[in-house]
């Protein structure tokens, strides 16, 4: 039932090498967040399938991209004003993936042409979309690096050049770390196969990183029913404030 | 241990949490403050999103304050018509405060206000701590009397007078409203009690006798931290319930152990100790306004306020 598909497919390729596709796997496609979450390893694996010899032409390269929900992001910067260091300037991102992470082959630049960066969005620059910056903000770029540089820092961005481990052009297999700071969200995993700069053919999952337990109950208790959670809270602390004031008294007679 | 908080979206190690909340409630049952004021930086500083710890940190007053108060009601220190008028004001002063919270956020000045507010506040009240504990100290050292007695001025020329049996005053209604609008305010906005601001108010503007004071003033801080807790809650969804438990045990644990240590020390040496810590943490915020950060550039998300 599928050969026919397959080989539709095969005669309405406009690439060469589209005789190749990705058959991949993830170690865990849902990941929970509960209330002990410090971060969680995915293991992305899986092989090139392929009806013909290896096309020698050029070496074959792999790029996983991981990305988490992407939103609009405000980037601001402080200036000193009368002495103080004050948010001055604002350049909205339109939209910033809450995680990315690139795993290749190789270097980044030799590995992919910047034409097919630019097309698949590969690479971390390329990933945000930042549409317009407002007029009175000169260097508007500064702040998108920005955004990079400080979520680099906390570890929600980065490239890990020659992370992936492939195996007589054929095997492949790499490691993402997804840090304990994640946002709810379904990760979008893009295995891209690359020759000669070229992607040759392109793979999409996803990963389901869901709160669960008191997680879940707590965060939707406090978006669907505030005035409820709120009540709560107020019950909660007042009991405690009560408890402790009952047990101090207990013991100081 | 690291625990995941639900609303923050941040990983915060627990014991960490609990440490926090022992330390700060050790103070806080040391020199009959909340705390807020200690708590609410020191969140921002391991990472909690400033609006969260602005928010959680009220509803963890709650908890504090409600046990002060109790027990001060049990003793009969509470003036509870001068609380309800100061009540009064706090209520309207913390829905003022969530508005002008959120249009602040919107702008990207609530860390430019909050650290602001921090430093005048501190620096003017540990300031006048210090140099009336230090006249304190001298005048038991050379046995001078204590002559301070308020003098009758412009807050006796105001109308709507009420009478405050338990206060033993005969005063406008407006002056203690005015106080609390302005404590309420603060409760929004900056995730304090405002007691060491009503505190003093009370004492040098309004003339209430010392013994009901602290009582009144828990009483207000009750109520009106408990609204802005729901106010948060309900507007901005920033009350993380866990981060509050978390600093609730600490708080509640460490509040017992402080005040055991305070009795057993001299009220002007409490004063002086607290005057130094308000103006520590006064001078440590005021440096981060006037140094160059070490990263200018700082981003904000829609979801996470």
């Amino acid at each position: 039932m599928l050969r026919p598909l397959s080989l539709l497919l095969l005669l309405t390729a406009p690439q060469v090498h589209a005789d190749e596709r990705v058959v991949a796997s993830l170690s865990q496609s849902h990941v929970s967040i509960t209330t002990s979450f410090s971060g969680s390893k995915i293991l992305i694996f899986g092989a090139v399938k392929r009806e013909t010899a290896i096309d020698g032409s050029a070496p074959l390269e792999v790029v996983v991209t991981v990305s988490g929900p992407a939103e609009p992001v405000t980037v601001r910067r402080k200036e000193r004003v009368a002495g103080l260091w004050v948010n001055v300037d604002a350049v909205e991102v339109d939209l910033a993936p809450s995680f990315y992470a690139v795993s290749t082959t190789g270097p980044l630049g030799d590995v992919l042409s910047s034409t097919e960066d630019l097309r698949n969005d590969i690479s971390i620059d390329n990933a945000i979309r930042s549409v317009g910056a407002p007029f009175d903000v000169e260097d508007s770029a500064a702040f998108t690096e920005a955004l990079i540089r400080i979520r680099e820092a906390d570890g929600l961005y980065f490239v890990d050049e020659g992370g992936v481990d492939l195996r007589e052009s054929t095997l492949f297999s790499t490691e993402i770390a997804l840090p304990a700071n994640l946002v709810e969200g379904d990760y979008a995993t893009r295995i891209f196969l690359i020759r000669g700069g070229d992607v040759v053919t392109d793979y999409e999952t996803a990963i389901d990183v869901r709160k669960v337990g008191l997680e879940r109950w707590l965060y939707e208790l406090a978006h669907v029913r505030p005035l409820l959670y709120g009540l709560l809270s107020l019950f909660i602390a007042i009991s405690a404030g009560w408890l402790a004031s009952a047990v101090f008294r207990y013991f100081r007679y | 241990m690291l625990i995941y908080l639900p609303i923050a979206e941040v990983s915060v190690s627990a014991l960490l949490l609990l440490g926090l909340g022992g330390i700060v409630g050790i103070l806080s049952g040391m020199f009959g403050v909340g705390g807020g004021f200690l708590m609410t930086p020191l969140l921002f500083f391991i990472g909690i999103p400033p609006a969260v710890a602005v928010a959680t940190e009220a509803n963890q007053i709650v908890a504090s304050s409600f046990s002060g108060a109790l027990a001060h009601l049990r003793r009969r220190t509470v003036d509870l018509r001068m609380g309800t008028v100061l009540l009064i004001g706090g209520l309207a002063g913390a829905a003022m405060g969530v508005r002008v919270f959120a249009i602040l956020l919107a702008a990207g000045q609530v860390d430019l206000l909050v650290k602001l507010c921090y430093v005048v506040f501190l620096g003017v009240i540990g300031g006048l701590m210090f140099v009336e504990s230090l006249k304190a100290i001298r005048r038991t050292k050379y046995g001078v009397k204590h002559v301070a007695r308020r003098k009758r001025g412009w807050i006796d020329a105001l109308p709507f007078k009420m009478k405050f049996r338990t206060s033993g005053l005969y005063i406008s209604v407006l002056p203690p409203f005015a106080v609390g609008l302005f404590v309420g305010v603060l409760a929004a906005t900056m995730g304090v009690g405002g007691g060491f601001i009503m505190v003093p108010a009370m004492i040098y503007l309004l003339g209430m006798p010392t013994k009901v004071v602290v009582g009144t003033s828990l009483f207000q801080i009750t109520f009106v931290t408990a609204f802005a807790t729901l106010l948060h809650a309900t507007t901005n969804y920033t009350v993380d319930m866990m981060l509050a438990v978390l600093l609730l045990i600490g708080g509640v644990v460490g509040a017992q152990v402080g005040t055991r240590i305070g009795v057993r020390m001299k009220a002007e040496q409490l004063r002086i100790l607290l005057a130094s810590l308000v103006l520590v943490v006064c001078a440590k915020l005021a440096l981060e306004l006037l140094l160059r950060p070490g990263e200018l550039f700082s981003i904000a998300t829609a979801g996470a306020h």
